[in-house]
């Protein structure tokens, strides 16, 4: 029978079939740990007596709370030092490898992964955060967990799961100079809303996915769990293949040909069934931002603030007022005209080498507007020298944005990069939820270029709009 | 994990929808390293305006949440069910839930039933009509009851009884271990370690 490519990779993991209404036990191939949802985990399996069943297939990485200054130094907020303090010795007790504050492979656990050719085709791969969904861009099945699933797995390496329904997604056509995978995600989100994808594995096909690079395929995924879906899974390819060839993880010699065999066995058949399917064409996409406080409220940038009183639906309208009462936004302001106090580009939806790239291209021989803070947080230690011995660091220290160490940062404000009561950005992360990056911060999500181009405008803006 | 099968209490209704875990514990309360102390930062944002629901002396003591479509939204956080049940809330009410969010919460003993939107409405009404209404969940007969109105409620088969028998999943999965041990045994040989495996 013809299958899907995420049916494939389920079948393949199934340990043991439940019958009835009992969920499938699910073999896990990598289990991913940061700071911040493991500590409640490794304390459950000691006072259970339980050992880490399998360290050679758990990594655990700090990034949710470091700073991305002076880093050096202890860490000044005793709460955030203790929980890294506290992974840091359940790494040593369990075994479990760790890349520690100030290590050349310490970063986003999401931008890890894949640069050490850790995240495979058909693998399943698990985190305790909800953008493990990342990894689905090598045509792995991957998702976030609870801290309780975290312990599960630590102790068993499986999980029990009920299988998800498949939703295909197609983005046919080409997308325009300056429309990025981010364009995509959000317009994809803005048309399926933040809970059109919960129960679904999505998957991403069509021309205009093909043509994306595995970090753009990476910001596609990232934002899957943003559609309400737990996993969003794109099927590996010759782009796939070159990008983990000769990473450090990745299969080498004979073993790397009988991988590649395997791996081009994962995509969907033809003629299998999805649950539901979407299409959107890539040719009509232009640069998306959002305007409210889910990443569902997003318009392309030449739209205006909509006007909550023309929604039908009453939930949505009263949804809609809420959003512009706490963006401080009035219905009908062009998007453009919205001005910003800080730029965030990072993150693990846009803290990669490309994303740095991009922005940089926009920023050369170019000026942050006055009055405007712009943080450059790069995924990992790895992208961050990988910029410097590119002069990335130069261009933007140029053009007057801070240089920072690696981390979640902004995306989340759990370390000290927060915005204050009222400030506004645009924000290459992922979630423009009230507060998410700082109390009483409010958010637009952005792609790099916008990113970049707004922070010299001063205003939402594309690089279209600097010439 | 406490068994659960019945638990009456008074109804706090959330006229909202999308509900995401930033809202329910924002970032900088999940610095803890233990289960517990989480309710002082459940919905910590919007406790700080005194017109919020749970700084009403009625609401204060409630224990069923009554809540918009898409509960629990975004980050995967558990802290978010630790911090609901923390502060003394047994069940959660709505339309939709997120999928990571139900997870966690049948994990951790915390009940989210699924309501029809048109039910949710009726009892954001009788809640508000005659605040400090208890409602009554019946996880056996899966029904929601508060005054004279009863609804039906949907949860999964399997969490209900792991509710209502109090059952650890780890342990239960434990019973297999036998299986995940054949299932190892025949892993392909190419697939990625992190580190050379102890003693292996």
């Amino acid at each position: 029978m013809a299958r899907t490519l995420a049916e494939k990779v389920w079948e393949a993991h199934v340990v043991r079939r439940g019958s009835g209404d009992e969920p499938d036990l699910l073999y896990i191939d990598l289990h991913l740990v940061h700071e911040v949802t493991s500590p409640q985990a490794f304390e459950g399996l000691r006072m259970a007596g339980r050992p880490v069943r399998r360290p050679d297939l758990t990594i655990a990485t700090e990034d949710h709370n470091v700073p991305t200054v002076d880093i050096d130094k202890p860490i000044a907020d005793l709460v955030s030092r203790t929980q890294v303090d506290t992974l840091r010795r359940n790494c040593a007790e369990f075994g479990v490898r760790l890349h520690p504050m100030g290590d050349a492979e310490q970063g986003i656990v999401h931008v890890v992964g894949p640069q050490l050719g850790l995240t495979q085709p058909g693998m399943t791969v698990v985190c305790g955060d909800s953008h493990t969904s990342t990894h689905g861009a090598f045509g792995a099945l991957a998702f976030g967990i609870g801290t309780s699933e975290v312990e599960h797995v630590m102790a068993t390496q499986t999980l029990p799961l009920r299988p998800f329904k498949t939703m295909a997604i197609t983005v046919d056509g080409e997308l325009k100079p300056g429309v990025t995978a981010k364009d995509v995600i959000l317009a994809v989100i803005a048309q399926i809303g933040t809970g059109g994808g919960q129960g679904y594995v999505l998957e991403y096909r069509g021309s205009a996915i093909r043509a994306l690079s595995m970090e753009a395929r990476m910001t596609v995924c990232n934002m899957s769990i943003e559609a309400g879906a737990r996993a969003g899974m794109i099927a590996p390819d010759e782009t796939t293949f070159a990008y983990l060839k000769d990473r450090p993880h990745a299969p080498r010699g004979e073993n790397w040909d009988t991988a590649v065999e395997y791996w081009r066995t994962l995509a969907t058949d033809e003629g299998a069934e999805f649950d539901h399917e979407i299409r959107i064409d890539a040719d009509d996409l232009t640069p998306f931002v959002t305007w409210g406080t889910n990443p569902g409220q997003g318009l392309p940038l030449h739209a205006s603030v909509p006007d909550p009183a023309q929604i039908a639906d009453e939930g949505e309208r009263l949804a809609a007022e809420k959003a512009l009462s706490y963006m401080g936004l009035a219905p009908g302001t062009p998007l453009r005209q919205i001005s910003v106090d800080t730029v965030f580009l990072g993150s693990c939806t846009n803290g990669r080498i490309e994303d740095l790239r991009a922005a940089a291209e926009v920023l050369k021989g170019r000026k942050v507007a006055g009055g405007v803070r712009m943080l450059v947080v790069p995924g990992s230690m790895r992208v961050r020298a990988q910029a410097e011995s590119e002069g990335l660091h130069e261009v933007f220290l140029d053009a007057g944005a801070e240089w920072r160490q690696a981390g979640c940062s902004m995306c989340l404000g759990m370390n000290p990069d927060q915005l204050t009561p009222g400030e506004r950005s645009a924000s290459t992360s992922n979630r423009n939820f009230e507060g998410r990056q700082g109390k009483g911060g409010r958010t637009h999500l952005v792609s790099p270029l916008v990113a970049a181009a707004t922070a010299v405008r001063g205003t939402l803006a594309s690089p279209a709009d600097l010439d | 994990m406490e068994p659960f099968s019945t638990h009456t209490g008074v109804g706090v209704p959330l006229r909202r929808s999308n509900v995401d875990t930033d809202q329910i514990i924002p970032a900088v309360y999940l610095k803890r390293v233990s289960r517990t102390g989480f309710a002082d930062g459940l919905f910590a944002a919007w406790r700080a305006d005194e017109h919020f629901v749970l700084n009403d002396d009625v609401f204060r003591a409630g224990s069923v949440l009554v809540a918009g479509p898409d509960f629990g939204t975004g980050s995967s956080r558990e802290h978010a069910v630790w911090a609901l049940a923390d502060y003394g809330f047994r069940v959660v009410i709505s339309s939709r839930f997120a999928d990571i969010f139900r997870g966690n919460a049948g994990k951790a003993g915390l009940l989210a039933a699924r309501c029809e939107q048109s039910d949710v409405e009726q009892l954001w009404k009788l809640l508000e009509t005659e605040p400090g209404t208890e409602i009554t969940v019946d996880l056996t007969a899966k029904t929601v009851r508060a005054k004279d109105f009863t609804a039906p409620f949907d949860i999964d088969d399997y969490t209900r009884w792991r509710l209502l028998e109090g059952l650890d999943d780890i342990g239960l999965t434990l019973r297999h271990a036998q299986e995940i041990d054949f299932f190892e045994r025949d892993r392909p040989a190419w697939l990625p370690v992190t580190q050379p495996a102890s003693g292996a």
